[in-house]
């Protein structure tokens, strides 16, 4: 099966520090892909390469076989690849619906002169946008919550629209960096919800996490990254009892 | 009277038609109250009130502190004089100078955009301070070896606005009523003036107003969102740039005189502050900002006459006094309204953000903890 993500032999210098070394995986379309490991293995940096934050130092990403190492994080966007950050960054100032407008850009065409003159297709545009964004609002849990500022919501309800604002770009691969850190348990069940709602939509998911539980109960195939390294790759199950992931990672848990 | 206010608020067609017949009037009504040298004075609210909108777009929608906004201006002018008098002999109709020098200026501002794109806030104001002042020189000493802007002494003669046998700066008769010069130019102005208020409100309330506060709230954010901020950065300067170039052109025939010193960097920080004051991000606000700026240093011109009025001599210089009270206004305005007179619905949460503060810092807080 062709891979929508594939990260091959991905290296990431910074000055003597080898954050990544020769880490490949491969996401494939329709799965939830989870990416684990302790504090500092690199999972963020890997994140912020394969969506155009960093430039790699060796090796290529590609989505849906298109090299995306070299793009812009917008490109990258508009080739159907969205994220969310670990440390929410909304548009605090806009409100929750703006937001997710904003996440229409790419979907949307309107001009200078379109949105001067107002003319019936930027004006059909303009609506189908509200209603589509409306659409996302509900469909992560925050339906008439539009009208608040995005800054004002709490916090689950940020994470939440994050992802909405994520989606609002109609990506085929959505990428959640951390989307249940710091939740309680009830919060971060009724995320992982959110979560199969969305594959069962048809959007693959890569989920890079700390809560070790929920990427076993939810993912398809887990990754885990120790020193930016990759140290197994596999169904939950496996990795749970690869004796590496064991001796670096859950440690006694396991 | 908040009570009429709401009279008239519930009835929107008959508040703008009160407000046309205003504005209308108003030349006259100030003319009549005031001297015709107030009339002067009205234009010129006009024409920086179309800057301010222009810088607006810059600094209040995308976010990017501009110090050289006047150099716009000064492109837009010169244009003006060179395709409009007799400096190089051309003497081509307003209706082709006019779009050429926004189109100029627009393009000249997407040139200062290109190379401090990466550049954010005090660096970029540094970088645009420079451009400004750059401009401004060359205009001064662009006198030799080729005489293209007559250096110091500016260019002079400059052609009125004129529409076949129609100029605006021979008085008309009309209805037993007087249109001399200013109040021509007023018109015309005035007309332009509302378009560009038309633009701009436009703009703000579309997908390129949203990119635009997408990027002035956060860029990387903005950019995970597909937004290419490059070029959105870059038709926020051109956007911005082509509104001065206009209304450069129209100052410069209105005028008929036009040299470097019009073009300083006092310009450019009067024009931000006149943003500030009103309220940034806000049309509304930008607007009364420009009326205020324009009108008081004006109106405080005659501080002199007053001293002499009170004390019988003249004490301080009415011009350092001028400045003094100028200085002394926007601090008070900092301290009690740091949003500006009206400011935005965005700008007025900013400021008034500490619970937002305070969640942001929880945000992290868990981020950091998990």
């Amino acid at each position: 099966m062709e891979a929508l993500l594939s990260v091959d032999r991905v290296g990431k210098r910074f000055g003597g520090l080898a954050a990544l070394d020769n880490v490949s995986l491969a996401v494939r379309a329709g799965e939830v892909y989870g990416l684990i490991g302790p504090n500092g293995a690199g999972k963020t940096t890997l994140f912020n390469c394969m969506t155009g934050l960093y430039t790699v130092s060796a090796g290529a990403i590609r989505l849906a076989g298109k090299a995306i190492h070299d793009a812009k994080p917008h490109r990258i966007v508009k080739l159907g690849f969205a994220r969310t950050f670990q440390n929410i960054r909304l548009f605090a100032n806009m409100t929750a619906l703006e937001n997710v407008m904003v996440g229409r850009h790419i979907c949307t065409r309107t001009g200078v002169l379109g949105a001067v003159l107002r003319g019936p297709a930027s004006r059909a545009e303009e609506r189908a946008s509200r209603t589509r964004a409306q659409e996302l609002l509900a469909f992560v849990g925050l339906a008439g919550r539009g009208g608040g500022l995005a800054g004002h919501l709490p916090y689950g309800a940020q994470r939440r629209l994050e992802i909405a604002r994520a989606l609002a770009t109609e990506p085929r691969l959505l990428a959640l960096d951390e989307p249940v850190a710091g939740m309680n348990p009830s919060e971060r069940r009724d995320m992982a919800e959110l979560f199969l709602k969305l594959r069962d939509a048809g959007v693959t998911l890569l989920l890079i996490e700390h809560d070790v539980k929920l990427v076993m109960g939810l993912c398809d195939r887990v990754a885990v990254l120790d020193y930016g390294r990759k140290i197994a790759e596999g169904t939950p199950g496996e990795v749970r009892r690869d004796p590496a992931v064991i001796e670096a990672y859950l440690g006694g848990e396991a | 009277m908040p009570t009429a206010l709401d009279w008239l608020r519930r009835r929107p067609l008959l508040a703008y038609a009160l407000l046309a017949a205003l504005l209308i009037a108003l030349p006259f009504l100030v003319g009549a109250g005031l001297g015709r040298g107030w009339v002067r004075v009205l234009d010129f609210v006009l024409l920086y009130v179309m800057l301010a909108i222009g810088l607006n777009i810059v600094v209040g929608y995308a976010g990017l502190l501009d110090l050289g906004y006047i150099a716009f201006y000064a492109l837009g002018a010169y244009l003006f004089a060179w395709l409009a008098s007799p400096h190089f002999g051309l003497h081509l109709p307003f209706w082709l100078v006019l779009p050429i020098g926004a189109t100029l200026a627009g393009i000249f501002g997407a040139l200062l955009g290109a190379p401090t794109l990466r550049l954010r806030g005090d660096y970029l104001a540094i970088v645009t301070l420079g451009f400004g002042e750059i401009i401004r020189i060359f205009m001064n000493n662009l006198n030799a070896p080729v005489n293209i802007t007559n250096g110091p002494q500016g260019i002079n003669l400059i052609d009125p606005i004129r529409l076949g046998d129609f100029s605006l700066a021979s008085p008309v008769s009309l209805f037993g009523l007087q249109f001399h010069q200013p109040h021509l130019y007023y018109y015309l102005f005035l007309a332009l003036t509302l378009a560009t208020v038309f633009v701009a409100l436009r703009l703000q309330d579309s997908r390129i107003g949203r990119a635009w506060a997408a990027i002035r709230e956060d860029e990387v954010a903005a950019a995970a969102m597909g937004i290419d901020t490059r070029n959105i950065k870059l038709l926020a300067f051109a956007m911005g740039a082509a509104f001065g170039g206009l209304a450069g052109g129209l100052f410069a025939s209105f005028q008929g005189f036009i040299s470097p010193e019009s073009f300083n960097l006092m310009e450019s920080i009067m024009i931000l502050c006149m943003i500030v004051l009103g309220g940034m991000g806000n049309i509304p606000g930008v607007v009364v900002g420009a009326v205020l700026l324009t009108v008081l240093p004006e109106a405080l011109r005659h501080l002199g006459d007053w001293q002499r009025a009170v004390l019988g001599h003249v004490a301080v210089d009415p011009n350092d006094l001028r400045m003094l009270l100028f200085g002394l206004a926007m601090v008070v305005m900092m301290l009690y309204r740091p949003a500006g007179l009206l400011p935005s619905r965005q700008r007025q949460r900013e400021f008034a953000a500490e619970d937002g503060v305070a969640e942001q810092e929880q945000a992290s807080l868990y981020d950091s903890k998990a």
